[in-house]
C-alpha cells in the first residue's frame, strides 16, 4: 500500500472523467444511455461520493443524510421561486444552507458514536421529514410538495425579461437543466467533487480521518482534538448531499419531502456498502447499479421476459418467466436485496473487493492484503 | 538538584468503595528515569490515567512544568509534551506503519485541529523522512507499508514506542513496555530504552520485570494500595527491608 502520488491520482482523475463524460456512449448497448437515467446516476454519485467521506474515513454511519438532500432540494425550488431558474444561485444556496443544517446536526449528533450516532441521525432526519409534512408547510407546501408557479416573483429573471406563458425551465447559464445538456453540466459537476474527495482521500487531514476509524482513542491521546475532525468530514458531506439535492430539484424543479425519509437515507447506505466503503470508485459503483436495477429492472415486465426467452422452447420459457418475474418489474426490490446479502455475505468489502480478488488471480504474486482504502 | 518536571500532589481517586490511590505524592525530576513498581492494584496504571487525563482525581493537582493538568482534556494534555505507551498497545491497526508514525508527527507540526485538505500526503517530506528514521531505529522499517494490524505483540509496543518518541515528549510514560515479550524482544527494548535516555527526555516506567527497572531506571519509587511506601535510588531500594518484605516477598535481586 504504497503512498499514492501526485501523478497517479491525475492518471485515475483523467480516467474517471473520460468514462463518466462517455457513459452516453457506453451505455448505449446497456439500454440505460437516456437522460434522465445519465442524470440520476451523476446526482447520486455526488451523493455517495460525500456520504463515502463521512462513512468511508471516519466508520461514522448516518442513517439520515436524505435530509440533506432534501433540504438541498427545497432550497433550490425556492431559489427558482425567488431569483431565477439559472441553477447557480440555486446550487451555491443548496450547499450553503445544507452545509450550516450538517453542522447543526453533527454538532449535537456526533456527542456520540457507533450506533447511537446512527439512531440519532436518524431521529433528526425521521424529524425534518415530519416537520415538512407539518408545521413547515408554509415553505415545503406539505404532501403535493414545493412547485413551481407562473405567479412566483423571480426577481432576476423579471430585471431581464417579462413573465413569458406557460412556466419556464431550469438552466446554467442558458444551457438547459434537461437532456444531455442536463447530464454534463451534473456530470460535471460530479468530476469536480470526485477530484475535491480524492483530494480528501490523499491528504494528511483524510488520513487522520482513517485514524480516527481505526482507534479513536490514541488520537486522542496522540494530541488530537478529534470532534472537529469529524464534525468537519460530517459537514463536508452535508453539502455534498445538498448539492445532489439542488441537481435533483434543479433537474426536475419539483421538492417533496419523500426525499427526505428514512428509506433514501437508507439508499446511499446500500449504495455505499455495495460498492466499497472507504474506497474512492467503490460508491460510484453501488450508485451505477442500483441506479441501473431500478430504471431496467423495473421497467421489465413478463411480456419483455417472454420476448428474452424467445430462443428457448415456449415450455421451458413459461418455467422461466414465471421463476424470474418475481424479480422484475415492481419485485426489482427482491433482486436487490438479493444482491445486498450476497454482497455482504461474500464480499464484505464491496465489489471494490471483488475486483481486487481477481485482479490477485491474475497476478499470482503473493500480495499482502490490501485494504487501505483507496485506488491506487 | 535538577528540576521537577512533574509534581503529583496529595492525589486521591476512589472507584466506588475501593480506594485507588489516596494521598499520592510523587515527584518526578527532569531528565531522570523514574520506575514505578509496586504489586498488581497497587493503582500504577490509575496514577497514569490521572497523569494523561483519562481519569480526573477525586482531589489534588498533578502539575507539569508549572501547568496544573487537572481538568484537561487528554489532547491538550499530550500537546503540553506528555506522551503515553499504554499497557495493551493502542495503534492505528488499520494503517500502515509510515502512517502510524506520520500521524503523531503531524499532531507535534499541526496542533490539535488543521483542516489541510488539498495538500497531498505523498508531498509531506520531511515528516516522512522522521518517520523513515525512527522506523530504522526501532528495527520496522522493512515492513514499511505493512498493516500495523499485521505486526506481532512485540513490534505492535516498539511501533507505539515510535509514535510516542517521534513527538519529542518531554514526559514518556511507560505502562509495561516489555509485558508478554519474550527474553530477546525485552532485551531489545532495553538497548533502546538506554539509547533513547541519551536524549535527556524523562520518563516513568512502570515495570513488573525487575530487570528491566534495574538496567534502565535512575530513581524507584514502590507503591502499594495507592500511595508510595518507598522512592529512591535502585541501590536504596534494593536494600529497603520495607520494600522487600511489601513487595519483593524477600527474593534477591
Amino acid at each position: 500500500m504504497k503512498a499514492p502520488t501526485i501523478k497517479n491520482d491525475l492518471f485515475v482523475m483523467l480516467i474517471f472523467s473520460a468514462v463518466i463524460l462517455t457513459m452516453p456512449i457506453w451505455l448505449e448497448p446497456m439500454g440505460a444511455n437516456y437522460p434522465d437515467l445519465l442524470q440520476k446516476f451523476a446526482i447520486f454519485g455526488i451523493f455517495a461520493v460525500g456520504y463515502n467521506i463521512l462513512f468511508g474515513l471516519t466508520g461514522y454511519l448516518s442513517f439520515g443524510h436524505a435530509a440533506f438532500l432534501g433540504i438541498g432540494s427545497y432550497t433550490a425550488v425556492w431559489s427558482f421561486k425567488l431569483l431565477t431558474m439559472n441553477i447557480f444561485p440555486a446550487i451555491i444556496f443548496s450547499v450553503l444552507i445544507s452545509g450550516l443544517f450538517a453542522m447543526l446536526i453533527g454538532f449535537i449528533t456526533l456527542r456520540r458514536s457507533g450506533i447511537y450516532f446512527s439512531i440519532l441521525t436518524l431521529a433528526f432526519a425521521q424529524m425534518f421529514y415530519n416537520l415538512a409534512y407539518s408545521v413547515l408547510t408554509p415553505i415545503t407546501n406539505g404532501e403535493t410538495g414545493l412547485q413551481l408557479t407562473r405567479n412566483d416573483p423571480r426577481i432576476i429573471d423579471r430585471l431581464f425579461s417579462e413573465a413569458g406563458e406557460g412556466l419556464p425551465s431550469t438552466d446554467f447559464f442558458g444551457f438547459a437543466m434537461s437532456g444531455y445538456s442536463g447530464f454534463y453540466i451534473c456530470a460535471a459537476l460530479l468530476i469536480i467533487t470526485f477530484f475535491i474527495s480524492q483530494r480528501i482521500f490523499h491528504s494528511p487531514f483524510g488520513v487522520k480521518l482513517r485514524a480516527i476509524k481505526s482507534n479513536q482513542t490514541r488520537m486522542k491521546y496522540t494530541g488530537y482534538n478529534t470532534r472537529p475532525y469529524l464534525l468537519a468530514a460530517f459537514v463536508i458531506s452535508g453539502m455534498y448531499a445538498g448539492l445532489a439535492g439542488g441537481l435533483m430539484a434543479a433537474t426536475d424543479p419539483l421538492a417533496g419531502a419523500e426525499r427526505m425519509q428514512w428509506t433514501a437515507s437508507g439508499e446511499v447506505v446500500l449504495m455505499t456498502i455495495l460498492g466499497g466503503v472507504g474506497t474512492l470508485i467503490g460508491p460510484m459503483l453501488g450508485v451505477g447499479i442500483i441506479k441501473y436495477f431500478e430504471n431496467i429492472f423495473s421497467a421489465l415486465n413478463d411480456q419483455a421476459l417472454l420476448q428474452a426467452y424467445a430462443f428457448m422452447p415456449d415450455w421451458l420459457a413459461n418455467i422461466m418467466v414465471a421463476i424470474t418475474s418475481p424479480f422484475v418489474g415492481e419485485g426489482w426490490h427482491l433482486t436487490l436485496g438479493a444482491l445486498f446479502v450476497f454482497i455482504v455475505i461474500f464480499l464484505p468489502g464491496g465489489i471494490m473487493e471483488g475486483i481486487d480478488r481477481i485482479k490477485k488471480l491474475f497476478t499470482k504474486k503473493p500480495v499482502e492484503p490490501e485494504k487501505e482504502g483507496s485506488l491506487s | 538538584m535538577s528540576n521537577t518536571i512533574l509534581e503529583i500532589d496529595n492525589v486521591q481517586k476512589s472507584f466506588g468503595g475501593l480506594k485507588a490511590l489516596s494521598d499520592l505524592n510523587l515527584k518526578i525530576e527532569e531528565g531522570k528515569v523514574h520506575a514505578i513498581i509496586g504489586p498488581n492494584g497497587a493503582g500504577k496504571s490509575t496514577m497514569l490515567n490521572v497523569c494523561i487525563g483519562q481519569l480526573s482525581p477525586d482531589s489534588g493537582t498533578v502539575t507539569f512544568n508549572g501547568e496544573n493538568l487537572i481538568g484537561k482534556s487528554p489532547h491538550e494534555i499530550n500537546q503540553t509534551g506528555i506522551s503515553r505507551v499504554f499497557q495493551t498497545p493502542e495503534i492505528f491497526p488499520d494503517l500502515s506503519l509510515l502512517q502510524n508514525v506520520m500521524i503523531p508527527a503531524f499532531a507535534k507540526r499541526e496542533g490539535a485541529f488543521k483542516m489541510n485538505i488539498f495538500r497531498s500526503l505523498s508531498n509531506e517530506h520531511d515528516v516522512q523522512d522522521e518517520a523513515c528514521k525512527i522506523l530504522e531505529d526501532i528495527g520496522l522499517i522493512g515492513q514499511l507499508h505493512s498493516h500495523a494490524g499485521s505486526l506481532s505483540r512485540g513490534d505492535k509496543r516498539r511501533l507505539e514506542l515510535a509514535m510516542c518518541l517521534i513527538q519529542h515528549p518531554k514526559l514518556l510514560l511507560l505502562d509495561e513496555p516489555t509485558a508478554g515479550m519474550a527474553r530477546l524482544d525485552t532485551n531489545k527494548t532495553i538497548d533502546l530504552l538506554k539509547k533513547i535516555k541519551e536524549g535527556g527526555m524523562t520518563k516513568i516506567i512502570i515495570e513488573h520485570d525487575m530487570h528491566v527497572v534495574f538496567s534502565v531506571a535512575d530513581h524507584i519509587s514502590v507503591l502499594a494500595q495507592g500511595t508510595i511506601i518507598a522512592s529512591g535510588t535502585p541501590d536504596e531500594i534494593r536494600g529497603n527491608p520495607k520494600v522487600q518484605e511489601a513487595y519483593l516477598g524477600g527474593a534477591h535481586l
